[in-house]
């Protein structure tokens, strides 16, 4: 397979991946807002913004040149620019468009199915986007995010052969996800776990709320019944084997699509990247959420994110933009 | 021009608005009785209901729309795809027809090869004034780069694509050799599917010479045409990319081929080899069929700005490690004004006269010419030398002063840069119009001719039609449409 869409299948579903988890995001956080709770909205929102690795300086209102720093935008137009603002990155609408783009480059790699689907998301999307933000328009757009992404992979399943391509697309799906679920529990371990283990109202929204973000409530009920410990929270989103938005899950899960992917091109270089996989992949099989705690999960947290940042520079190293050296020194 | 509607004995509500003039009608002879080999069509097309006919047009409509296949339009909104408009009705030719144009455009294409290879290598011709210089060396499509560089077979040009137009003689003349990047040939192969299944029982009757082998006949002319040494070559297609107008056929070929669709930057030269990126580490390529223009395949040797060739292609073509079809300075064999003089090329190389005609053509760098062009502007065509697809044309009887007035000044100002042509009434077929009823329209036709070890012409090839009533413009960017093409059995 060429390298080029290699990387276009890889960004595709990455992209979508991080549409649908934003598109959640946004929706459980709006939620949570009606009720009272200790946080304020702009605090709220600021975690919902570091959640999408946007950096808050931009989503603040231009300065007045003589005022430091920007005023806080209000809720409304943020979660309008946060769906719809095709000059922000991070908005669901540029990632929409940027899977769309990377899917058009490679139309011949991808099914019809798929490829309807997507474009079709990306249609219904332009149909969505106005100028002025209302509760109705949202109310639509984010569930035909996630509604749209979920068939695009079902389409996927289903109607592309079990390839090299079709791993490329899980490689992109669960390295998202493990970035994305680790980004979030390591934000809500500074901000909404402490250390009593005994939780008030409030506290216990903001958990519903995380494990909503994970679709986990209803998987999570089932193996814990609704009594809710941070320690059981964190337990489930980063330990579980079966959840399939644990980070556990995806570490798994990316490794598999991995070591396909080694297995079909048998490529000599791919013994860096296999071992990288394969220790994100033990780190959290073998992880022990006592262990964890009681050395600060600050730190286990981080490393997941390291070895996340380490697998796709390594993906990037052996299959897409490797030297012309490095390749023919066999 | 008179126009008069069709006499005779077929008066068929279908056929009320049919007309004849002095253009040569593919379908009725000059007292309109209908040519033997339309007589089974005709037949069908009247005796089916009209119903049914609209039926089989939409479902053919909406086969093209299915399979995406679409064509790109610029200079209007960026990236807007459009269907390739297309007529339900086959264009026949018979088999006696089509030996003289296989023998013509084989007769071309290799006294065309020759010229290539003279003009890149002892300029003979050039030494002999049967073309003169200056022609060859103010042609934009000269390549210096080539001369003295040896191809694989001497063959310049693998893959050409040659207008020709039928006169009033019923002769069959060439408009133009294509022989740089010549497009069109998945519209012949898919408009051949639908049409097998819009009309199957009377496409078996008619025992339609076979068109489907072409994906592996341009597969074998590429193969055949690699660089020595490279018992089995790997073959690839190159693109420009997903924004060019003829990525559909770019992707169709390469699948019905079975080789990959590169881009430019999937290519990486080392050491004067060429290989793509792949996942499983660099691949050699071996042969390319590239569908980007010479002015775009490598920024180190032709423009530096390109981003859609590959850095060092050139050399690696000139070390021999790489072969390109077609080869680089092409372009220089189908300068429109160069046309001019393939009838002596023929004759110069092959010691034969030309089986396919040229169109009759004024050169305006000749003062003589320029004056009577300019003075009948209003009766001719004028191309500019470098453009396609219909671009940067006069047609003088259907253009205002204003526009003639423009054209004077730009031939004026750049005659090497136009040729002008008589405007011809080329041939009509009858086509099914958007109101159900059937019409004569304009067509032209463009066979598709490989050269590797031998020259393969699948019968057949693109039939083009101007849809708009009265229009001579075939092109797919200025509203042409195509039909399929029936090649008979001799």
């Amino acid at each position: 397979m060429l390298s080029r869409v290699a990387d276009s299948l890889y960004w595709t579903s990455r992209y979508l991946e991080r549409a649908e988890h934003t598109a959640r995001l946004i929706d459980i956080n709006m939620g949570l807002m009606l009720d009272r709770s200790r946080l304020s909205a702009e605090g709220r929102w600021q975690r919902v913004l570091a959640a999408v690795g946007a950096t808050q300086s931009v989503w603040t209102r231009e300065a007045e040149p003589s005022t430091e720093p920007g005023e806080w935008v209000g809720v409304s137009a943020l979660v309008h620019a946060l769906c719809f603002d095709t000059a922000k990155a991070t908005s669901i609408t540029s990632c929409i468009t940027a899977a769309r783009e990377n899917a058009r480059q490679i139309r011949d790699e991808i099914s019809t199915e798929q490829w309807q689907r997507l474009n079709g998301l990306f249609h219904e999307i332009r149909r969505l986007r106005t100028a002025q933000p209302s509760e109705r328009n949202l109310a639509e757009f984010l569930p035909t995010i996630i509604d749209g992404v979920h068939l695009f992979q079902g389409v996927t399943d289903t109607t592309l052969s079990h390839g090299e391509g079709w791993h490329f697309l899980r490689v992109g799906r669960y390295l998202e996800r493990a970035w994305s679920v680790t980004t979030l529990l390591d934000l809500y371990q500074r901000e909404v776990f402490r250390d009593d283990g005994m939780s008030d109202a409030g506290e216990y929204l903001e958990w519903v709320g995380l494990l909503r973000v994970c679709t986990a409530f209803e998987a999570f009920c089932r193996v814990h019944t609704a009594e809710l410990t941070h320690e059981r929270v964190l337990d489930f989103l980063l330990l579980n084997a079966d959840f399939p938005h644990s980070v556990r899950y995806a570490a798994d899960a990316l490794q598999d699509a991995l070591a396909a992917i080694q297995q079909q091109t048998r490529t000599q270089h791919g013994g860096e990247l296999m071992r990288v996989a394969g220790r994100l992949k033990a780190t959290l099989g073998y992880g022990q959420i006592g262990e964890i705690l009681a050395q600060g999960p600050a730190r286990y947290l981080r490393h997941i994110l390291e070895q996340c940042r380490e697998i796709h520079n390594l993906i990037y190293a052996v299959y897409i933009q490797y030297s012309v050296e490095t390749a023919l020194a066999v | 021009m008179n126009t008069a509607p069709l006499q005779g004995t077929h008066e068929h509500p279908l056929l009320r608005d049919y007309f004849m003039d002095t253009a040569f009608d593919e379908m009725f002879d000059g007292d309109g009785a209908i040519r033997p080999h339309y007589a089974a069509l005709f037949h069908e097309l009247t005796t089916l209901p009209p119903e049914e006919i609209r039926r089989r047009k939409q479902s053919a409509d909406a086969s093209f729309l299915m399979q995406g296949i679409t064509f790109t339009v610029y200079g209007r909104d960026e990236g807007t795809e459009r269907i390739f408009p297309y007529d339900l009705i086959p264009r026949i030719v018979t088999g006696d027809e089509w030996a003289r144009i296989e023998r013509g455009l084989t007769q071309r294409i290799t006294a065309l090869n020759l010229f290539l290879h003279d003009v890149y290598h002892d300029q003979k011709i050039l030494e002999q004034g049967v073309v003169p210089r200056d022609v060859v060396y103010t042609c934009q499509q000269f390549r210096r780069q080539m001369r003295g560089l040896r191809v694989p077979r001497n063959v310049y040009v693998a893959i050409a694509g040659t207008d020709l137009l039928r006169l009033r003689s019923g002769e069959f003349v060439v408009l133009e050799d294509n022989l740089r990047v010549p497009s069109g040939v998945s519209y012949m192969l898919t408009n051949r599917r639908i049409m097998k299944r819009t009309l199957p029982s009377l496409f078996r009757d008619y025992g339609v010479r076979p068109i489907d082998h072409y994906p592996q006949a341009l597969l074998a002319t590429l193969r055949s045409l690699a660089p020595e040494g490279r018992p089995e070559p790997t073959v690839v297609v190159l693109t420009p990319g997903v924004y060019n107008s003829a990525y559909f056929e770019h992707t169709w070929l390469a699948r019905q081929m079975g080789v990959e669709l590169v881009e430019g930057r999937d290519l990486v030269i080392h050491d004067n080899v060429v290989y793509m990126r792949t996942t499983a580490g660099l691949k050699r390529v071996d042969v390319i069929y590239r569908r980007v223009d010479d002015d775009f395949i490598d920024p180190l040797a032709f423009r530096p700005d390109s981003i859609l060739g590959a850095a060092g292609l050139f050399n690696a073509y000139r070390a021999g490690n790489v072969t390109l079809a077609n080869a680089f300075g092409t372009g220089v064999a189908d300068d429109k004004a160069l046309y001019a003089y393939v009838p002596a090329i023929i004759r110069y190389y092959l010691d034969e006269d030309p089986i396919l005609n040229n169109v009759e053509t004024w050169l305006l760098t000749d003062a003589k010419q320029r004056a009577h062009v300019a003075a009948n502007l209003d009766k001719l065509v004028v191309k500019a030398v470098g453009e396609s697809g219909g671009y940067g044309m006069l047609v003088g009887p259907q253009s205002s002063e204003l526009e003639r007035e423009e054209f004077r000044r730009r031939i004026e100002a750049n005659p090497r840069n136009y040729i002008a042509q008589p405007t011809l009434n080329f041939s009509r077929s009858p086509c099914l119009l958007e109101d159900g009823s059937i019409g004569p329209r304009h067509v032209d036709l463009r066979p598709y001719i490989l050269f590797g070890d031998k020259v393969t012409i699948v019968p057949g090839g693109l039939t083009r039609v101007a849809l708009r009533q009265g229009s001579l413009v075939v092109n797919s960017s200025q509203g042409g449409g195509s039909k399929d093409t029936w090649v008979l059995g001799a």
